[in-house]
């Protein structure tokens, strides 16, 4: 397998971006990352989508996107993992690329929320359908379930929960992109309204439009494009049991834990080699389980690494500099390749504000449904 | 819900129909082709108990839209003394009695109608004992 | 000789009180719970119905009786609020129930009496031999209009009934039937409430056809009412039960047990069929009973029945009419009793 780099990113704000569509917001970021390489061809497009099928009524994304960029000829797909589908999008391109079939590949991520649809409806899909939307479960709900076996398990707090969103929100608001560009206290948070037991309404991430995009080239080509290329070191995909109620612990994310091994394996590196992670934060819940099951912190010490501000930018391994989905936004498909684009910015000192001193070593965790599925990527300042 | 969709998961709603794997014993609700647990793919039939424990809960306050009128309600994986597990309604208590460790039994009700004039769709929920 | 081998009901356990209703309405709550003997009724919650109702009665009454289920021969079900229009409620209940796919199913229509009349019908099928077992059920949740009388008394809950010829409860000694055609109380498709007549529900009616019915089973066994233990008449409130069974020679005593209708309302279908299972939950050996149903339109089915010695040793597999009523419940404000009974009009 060849070494393979990210040498060029674009974005879109996450938001309510009524003035966009499906396809506007995928040109606009899939331009800008084309357009910081100078890159006139590309061999493959990998979108990253959840559903524009039952958001907007489109699927069939690949060739819409590469007609839309004005490369109709080009080889696209779309990839779907539910929330992990960006994620999963760039590890396509990391394939396709390390393979040494394709030398310049697109990965991007879209999604269009706010056009009218059943949001819930749209995202119970990445659930179990026979087994749990048939009951009446919701996303808040499953994490609910997940933070209460938590809870019981390991005494995590309502506050622990708390702490992430004051966190990424304190993050976020140094985010020019980020949906919401303001603190929150934890008082807020508390007092917000209640969606699943114990999740209130601040704990969980909004809905969001928007894109994000990466050009993903051999490294030894890398030069030709960017003077700081970033290195993709490794990266790691898994599956878990889909039914929350099939897992062994519904407090553990197996599939997050799998997949950070094989990433961690190919990279060659540990969890006490990163220096920046970007997490899965759906719900406060997941970046206390993420933490652990990245192996950054014993089982259980999820809440305490937030708390103690061991995952804040300051600490000993910031997480979520980009204020995470809570407050940068998640527009579901985009997610994974945003979180990779923040790490890129971190890697290359360009991260303004929310700089890391010194990071060379980073860590993108993106996961689909109640955790059934999850990639991870491992980068490195070249 | 389409009705061969809804008639397919019969046995397995209306009576909770399950099976247990002949390799390793493991009671697998509903019931499927390839153990999740050893990979084998020999069953016997099977029947869950109608009552179970709840391992873990919420109370759904923002419900689908399908669920609107009945928010908030208590949500909650449940274990049956078979060790099978499935996610259920609690229902006829105050959402916050239900908690890991809620012993319930499993009743047989309208878990959700297709607007006015679709099929009505049943299943089962807990209620707490006592 | 057929009997009931297996009996057993089921009450929501969602509760309004009767003050509650006359509170919401401007009547005086003490005015109505005596002049209508109610105290509180039942209320089926959004996710009960006919066929909810029907599965739990009929999984009590097979764990009494202890059977095979796929040994039923044929089920009914009686209701006058069954959830489709068109689709049996049978098939569903069959389903769960483990009943089939050899078996005859029909649903009942016939007001209040449709459970006894499925109940009868089950008991000719086993009599005449047709079949092993059959099962016949009474259920409904049923509405009443706002600020109409039955408000106070339309509820939820019924009682199912499985005949057979070997290991009987309750041995079932005769039966009788009277029928006429008397408008009293009635809905006309597409209606949401029934109307009914007033005060012509009552002599005409209700106590023309109870009266009837039971003058006519009495005097074709050649029984009177002290020879009886137990008597249980339809019930559409507390007073016109105790005033037919006064009339017939009852003494208050022999229709205590089975008058439940001050508590759970009036369950239409479900009403004598529960008030019979809550006799039945305390019957012993060798006691007779009366039941005598009562649906508009009109008509009365009567049974006269005997408890066995099988009866005691059975009964505790499946819980008492009584610890139904007396156990876990909650009482809600009109505001969730209209909003359960679809009284408010949402967006759909």
């Amino acid at each position: 397998m060849r070494d393979v780099a990210i040498v060029a990113a674009g974005m879109t704000s996450f938001g309510e971006l009524w003035q966009s569509s499906l396809r506007d917001l995928f040109v606009e970021a899939a331009l800008e990352a084309l357009d910081g390489a100078k890159a006139d061809h590309l061999d493959a497009i990998y979108v990253g989508n959840m559903s524009g099928g039952q958001f907007v009524g489109q699927e069939h994304l690949g060739p819409l996107m590469a007609d839309h960029l004005g490369m109709a000829g080009v080889a696209a797909m779309r990839v779907e993992s539910a929330c992990a589908s960006g994620g999963m999008a760039l590890r396509q391109a990391f394939l396709d690329v390390a393979s040494g079939a394709s030398d310049m590949v697109l990965a991007a991520g879209v999604e269009k929320m706010n056009d009218g649809a059943d949001v819930t409806a749209v995202l119970a899909s990445a659930a179990d359908q026979e087994t749990e939307v048939y009951h009446g479960i919701t996303f808040p709900g499953l994490y609910a379930m997940i933070a209460r076996a938590h809870m019981e398990e390991y005494g995590t707090t309502e506050e622990d929960l708390a702490a992430v969103s004051v966190k990424n929100h304190k993050h976020g608001a140094l985010n020019p992109k980020a949906q919401f560009g303001r603190e929150v206290t934890t008082e807020e948070v508390m007092n917000s309204s209640m969606v699943a037991a114990p999740l209130r309404l601040l704990h969980c991430s909004p809905v969001s439009d928007g894109a994000a995009a990466v050009l993903v080239v051999p490294l030894e080509r890398a030069k030709e494009f960017t003077d700081k290329p970033v290195r993709i070191l490794g990266s790691g995909a898994a599956t878990g049991s889909m039914a929350l109620a099939d897992r062994q612990d519904p407090a553990f994310l197996d599939a997050v834990s799998l997949s950070a091994g094989r990433a961690y394996k190919m990279a060659g590196i540990r969890p006490g080699d990163l220096n920046v992670a970007e997490v899965h934060d759906c719900f406060s819940i997941a970046e206390i389980c993420v933490t652990e099951a990245l192996c950054v912190v014993d089982r259980g010490k999820g809440g305490e690494a937030v708390r103690s501000g061991y995952t804040s930018l300051g600490g000993k391994l910031p997480m979520n500099t980009s204020g995470g989905l809570k407050s940068k936004g998640h527009p579901v498909g985009a997610t994974g390749v945003a979180q990779a684009i923040e790490i890129f910015e971190q890697l290359r000192g360009e991260a303004g504000d929310r700089q890391v001193k010194d990071a060379h070593v980073g860590l993108a965790q993106n996961m689909g449904g109640s955790g059934a599925s999850s990639v991870v990527h491992i980068f490195q300042r070249v | 819900m389409p009705s061969p969709r809804y008639w397919r998961e019969i046995p397995n709603r209306y009576r909770l129909e399950a099976s247990r794997c002949c390799g390793c014993g493991k009671v697998c609700y509903p019931s499927r082709r390839v153990c999740p647990a050893c990979g084998a793919a020999d069953w016997k039939a099977t029947r869950l108990s109608q009552h179970a424990k709840v391992v873990t809960s919420t109370v759904i306050h923002v419900p689908p839209s399908d669920f609107l009128n009945e928010a908030p309600y208590a949500m909650a994986v449940v274990e049956t003394p078979e060790g099978a597990r499935l996610m259920i309604q609690v229902v006829d208590c105050d959402p916050d009695e239900v908690k890991p460790g809620t012993e319930v039994n499993l009743e047989f009700r309208l878990i959700r109608r297709e607007g006015l004039s679709g099929i009505l769709c049943y299943g089962h929920k807990g209620v707490p004992v006592g | 000789m057929a009997g009931i081998v297996g009996y057993g009901a089921f009450i929501p356990r969602n509760r309004i009180k009767s003050e509650e209703i006359a509170r919401q309405w401007g009547k005086d709550p003490d005015t109505i719970r005596r002049g209508l003997m109610l105290e509180e009724k039942s209320v089926p919650g959004i996710d009960e119905d006919t066929i909810t109702i029907s599965v739990a009665a009929g999984r009590g009454a097979l764990e009494r009786a202890g059977i095979d289920p796929t040994k039923i021969g044929a089920l009914y079900i009686g209701s006058e609020s069954h959830p489709y229009a068109v689709k049996p409620s049978g098939t569903v209940v069959a389903e769960a129930l483990g009943v089939g796919p050899e078996v005859h199913v029909a649903d009942f229509e016939f007001a209040c009496k449709a459970g006894t009349e499925a109940m009868f019908v089950a008991y000719g099928l086993v009599e005449s031999k047709q079949v092993e077992y059959a099962m016949g059920i009474g259920a409904d949740t049923s509405q009443g209009a706002p600020n109409d009388a039955l408000e106070f008394s339309a509820s939820a809950g019924g009682a199912a009934y499985i005949f057979g010829r070997k290991n009987i409860l309750t041995d079932v000694v005769d039966t009788y039937s009277y029928t006429s055609d008397t408008p009293d109380f009635w809905r006309r498709e597409g209606e949401f409430y029934p109307r009914h007549g007033g005060r012509f529900t009552g002599e005409p009616a209700y106590f023309s056809h109870v009266l009837s019915a039971s003058r006519a089973i009495l005097d074709k066994t050649g029984l009177k009412a002290s020879d009886f233990r137990y008597a249980v008449f339809h019930m559409p409130n507390g007073k016109f039960p105790l005033a037919a069974g006064k009339k017939l020679g009852f003494k208050k005593e022999q229709l205590e047990q089975g008058w439940v209708v001050n508590k759970m309302g009036n369950t239409y279908s479900g009403s004598s069929p529960t008030g019979l299972a809550a006799i039945l939950d305390v019957a012993e050996a060798d006691d007779l009973i009366l039941i005598t149903s009562f649906g508009s339109g009109a008509g009365s089915d009567s049974f006269v029945l005997k408890a066995t010695a099988e009866l005691p040793k059975r009964r505790a597999r499946a819980p008492t009419v009584r610890s139904m009523l007396d156990g876990r419940r909650r009482y809600l404000t009109y505001g969730e009793y209209a909003k359960f009974r679809e009284k408010i009009i949402v967006n759909t």
